[in-house]
Parts: C-alpha cells; sequence; structure tokens
C-alpha cells in the first residue's frame, strides 16, 4: 500500500486484504457475537464507527503526538469512542447492547482498531484515514455477517429472528445443530472462509516459513 | 518532529487528550441518560408484563403497564404502607442499607440471602382492592450468584401464574435453562399450598427430580441440581412469614370474606 487512494483504501480491506481473513486479527469477538445476524450487524457497525473515527482523530492529531506516549494516546481515543459507543446502543439498541453485553467494551482491545491506528493513521492524512478505518470495519463486518449467516441459519434455522428452516421442535423437519450455536463453530467457518478466499486469490497464500523434511524411513514417524 | 519528544510537549499533549476525552465520554453519558434510564425502567416493566402473561409484542410498554398498580408492603406485618413510595423505591439497595433492612440469620436465610428489606413492591393487575394478579419480586441464591425475577400469583394468592428471572448467572445450557419458556410454562396453575390448604410451616411449592406429580411440585432442571434447589429455596422463601407469607395470608381472608 505504498500509494495510498481513496478507493484502494476503501475496498481492499474487504477481500484483498481483509483484517480477520488475512491478518488474523479480531477473531475473539469474531467467536462470541456471530451467533445471530442481527448481533454481528450491530457489532460490525460498532466497529466501522470506532475504526473509522479513532483513525480520524489519531490522524488530524498525528504531528503532535510524542511517540514515546503514542500508544496511550491512541488507547484513550479508541477507548473514548468505545465508551460513546456503549453508550448509545444502551440508550437506542438496549435490546442488543443486552445480547452484546461486555463485547462493545472489548472493541478497546480489538487489534484491528489499534492496528490501523498505528499501521495507518499515524503516517496518513484524515480523510484517508477515515477511509482505511471504514474499509478495515467493513471487512471485518463482512467476515462477521459471513459466519453470523451460517452458524444461524444451521444453528436456528432463521435469518435476523425470521424461521427459514422451521426447527424440528416447532413441528418443522430441520434438526438445529446446537454446536453452530457454540463459539467453536465460529472458528470452523473462518477456516472455511480462509480457505475459500485463499483458493480464489492465492496470492494471499503465505510462504512456508521452513520445511518439512520428508520421512526417510517409516520408524521414524513412530 | 523532536520537538514532540520534550517533556513539555508530552505532558501537554498527555493533559489535553485527557481533558478533551473525558468532556466527549461524560457529555456522552450525561446527555443519553435519561434514554437510558428509560429503557432499563421498560425492560423491568416488560418483565413484569411477561410473568403476568400480558405482554403484546410491539405495543408501548408503557400504556401496557397502566393495568398494573404497583403497591409498597411491608414485609413484617403483610399490610400496605405509605413509608415509601412505590414508583421510586429501589428496594434492592434497601436491602444493604441497615436502617431499612434487617440481617437474616442461618435457618431462616434458606434463600442465602442474608439481609432483608423492610418493604416490598407488589405489582397488583386489575382492580388494586381486589387484583387477579398479584407480582411479587423474588430473588435468592442460585448456583453461582444471585438470581433475580417475578414471581405471579392469580387472585386466590395460592395458584401460581408463572415465574421469570431478569437476572442470574447460571450455567448456559443447564442452570441457565431457567429462561427456557417450556419449563417456565410449568408454572402456571401450580399451588404453594395443595388445594389451597395452608398448612403450618413451609410453602409446599418446590422443584422435584424424576417427574413432577401433583400441583405442587414443578420438574427440575436437569444437570442443574444446586439451581433447582436455589430456585425451590427462594421461592419458599418469599412465599414463607419471611418473605410476603403475611400478606398473602391477608389476601386469602379478605379473598374467602368477600
Amino acid at each position: 500500500m505504498s500509494a495510498a487512494t481513496p478507493k484502494g483504501v476503501l475496498i481492499t480491506p474487504i477481500f484483498k486484504n481483509n483484517p480477520i481473513a488475512l491478518q488474523i486479527l479480531g477473531i475473539c469477538s469474531a467467536l462470541a457475537v456471530t451467533s445471530s445476524m442481527s448481533v454481528s450487524l450491530v457489532m460490525a457497525l460498532a466497529v466501522i464507527a470506532v475504526t473509522a473515527f479513532s483513525n480520524l482523530f489519531v490522524s488530524l492529531i498525528r504531528n503532535h503526538i510524542p511517540s514515546s506516549i503514542r500508544i496511550i494516546v491512541q488507547m484513550t481515543i479508541i477507548a473514548s469512542l468505545v465508551i460513546v459507543v456503549d453508550q448509545v446502543l444502551k440508550a437506542y439498541a438496549y435490546e442488543m447492547s443486552k445480547q452484546l453485553s461486555v463485547f462493545v467494551g472489548l472493541i478497546i482491545t480489538n487489534c484491528i482498531v489499534m492496528g490501523r491506528a498505528e499501521a495507518f493513521a499515524m503516517q496518513n492524512g484524515p480523510v484517508l484515514s477515515f477511509l482505511d478505518g471504514v474499509g478495515n470495519g467493513l471487512g471485518y463486518g463482512v467476515i462477521l455477517m459471513i459466519v453470523g449467516f451460517f452458524r444461524e441459519l444451521l444453528g436456528s434455522g432463521s435469518l435476523f429472528g425470521v424461521t427459514i428452516l422451521t426447527p424440528v421442535q416447532d413441528g418443522g423437519w430441520y434438526v438445529p445443530n446446537g454446536l453452530m450455536l457454540l463459539p467453536p463453530s465460529a472458528f470452523f467457518v473462518i477456516g472455511l472462509l480462509i480457505w475459500v478466499l485463499r483458493s480464489v486469490q492465492p496470492e494471499q497464500v503465505e510462504e512456508n516459513e521452513f520445511k518439512m523434511k520428508e520421512n526417510t524411513q517409516p520408524k521414524e514417524a513412530v | 518532529m523532536a520537538s514532540n519528544n520534550s517533556i513539555k510537549k508530552t505532558l501537554i499533549v498527555a493533559f489535553a487528550l485527557c481533558i478533551v476525552c473525558s468532556v466527549i465520554v461524560s457529555t456522552a453519558a450525561v446527555a443519553l441518560r435519561p434514554q437510558q434510564a428509560f429503557n432499563q425502567e421498560a425492560d423491568r416493566k416488560s418483565n413484569i408484563l411477561q410473568v403476568a402473561g400480558l405482554y403484546q409484542p410491539g405495543e408501548s410498554i408503557t400504556k401496557q403497564f397502566e393495568q398494573v398498580t404497583p403497591r409498597a408492603v411491608d414485609l413484617r406485618t403483610g399490610e400496605y404502607t405509605d413509608a415509601v413510595d412505590p414508583e421510586t423505591y429501589d428496594q434492592f439497595s434497601a436491602s444493604r442499607d441497615p436502617a431499612q433492612s434487617r440481617t437474616l440469620s442461618g435457618e431462616k436465610d434458606i434463600a442465602g440471602l442474608s439481609r432483608q428489606e423492610n418493604y416490598s413492591v407488589v405489582y397488583l393487575v386489575g382492580d388494586p382492592q381486589d387484583p387477579e394478579q398479584i407480582i411479587l419480586p423474588v430473588r435468592g441464591q442460585g448456583l453461582w450468584g444471585l438470581m433475580r425475577g417475578y414471581l405471579a400469583l392469580r387472585g386466590d394468592a395460592n395458584t401460581i401464574e408463572g415465574i421469570t428471572f431478569y437476572s442470574h448467572s447460571e450455567t448456559p445450557g443447564l442452570g441457565g435453562e431457567v429462561d427456557n419458556p417450556k419449563w417456565k410454562a410449568q408454572w402456571d396453575g401450580k399451588q404453594i399450598y395443595p388445594e389451597g390448604e395452608v398448612g403450618e410451616g413451609r410453602p409446599e411449592i418446590a422443584l422435584v427430580k424424576g417427574g413432577a406429580s401433583g400441583p405442587t411440585e414443578v420438574d427440575a432442571l436437569s444437570g442443574a441440581t444446586l439451581t433447582s434447589k436455589g430456585v425451590t429455596n427462594l421461592v419458599q422463601f418469599w412465599l414463607s412469614d419471611a418473605g410476603f407469607g403475611n400478606y398473602l395470608a391477608k389476601i386469602r381472608d379478605s379473598a374467602e370474606g368477600a
């Protein structure tokens, strides 16, 4: 990303340089909040807002931040934004904020937010940084929505709370897969997603850091 | 950018940032507080409406709540009291204030509360003189922490309409099944005392393992012995004389008199 263009910083993080799928950041919250699509959507919006504005504010004052306390300065900005988002959710989306519980607060520790502030906003202008924040938030949100889609559909037979596959306990035919409602299932879905993404775009595949030596004798394996 | 790293600049930036951020955060907190308080109140009211089986999704909760009258009850005598305003009285904090509560000792404290408030709010559905339903706030220790909820009784003060817990920390999937609508549905029509014959001592309503039979038995939660025990204890505690027993006895008397 030597020459960052407004369109580039907005689009590339979505599939090409996705924070979850390629950089493997922000996994914890992706596991926790994706059991239903509406919760994933609110979480995605919250993260987009926080990354975008933290990038904007960090970028605005980047020429005045003493390098010795720059991480603390970034954290203070991010933490303040997260508290504001949390307060807004409590006021206007109370049910959602009850379901998201601590995970809104934990956006503070989401590596994506901090990573973008440190890696991008410290070197680039406010407008570009804002767009970069939106882009990375979108990249996070897209993965969240895809994972949420599979987990809610297979786990409860519904999407956004609307029943698609009628589960057996309501007289339908679909036996819900309880595992999909538990956090580990997000690992499987994210893993499969990364596989798909890297099959479509082979340049995302990382080179092996070391090569495993072949077994020369069958005995070695035992 | 060498000047940025001077001690003076570092202090100025840190100080200015703290001021700006704290102003933003506190402005947001103060400006949004009325809306948040309204939401919490609405959430509490919707829990009360749900336990009474009156909740209609999509309609204004404030409007629906008009059919419910909150009244304060003196738990020691069972009489209605005007000593506290039921609209604003916070009985949970009152239970921790020595001036408004009493300590519960050993064997009396089956719900694990250690302190109990002197006054409690009750919610009456329909005519407050002859209520169709009486909704009692209940709480007690579960396995991991305090469980707080509401218990709704019919006008005879003996038949249970429903129970709901709005805050608990039980194990999801085991004790957390106290939130399961199927399990909660069992409570409808259960009785505190069989056939309304008020005996001495503890109320008889209880959670039992291995299939409930009879009007005072409710299925225990499978795999959650201690949560089930906690629910039995808290229901029995609040229905006994230590809780709303005196008050409910007065309702029963007046219902028979009328």
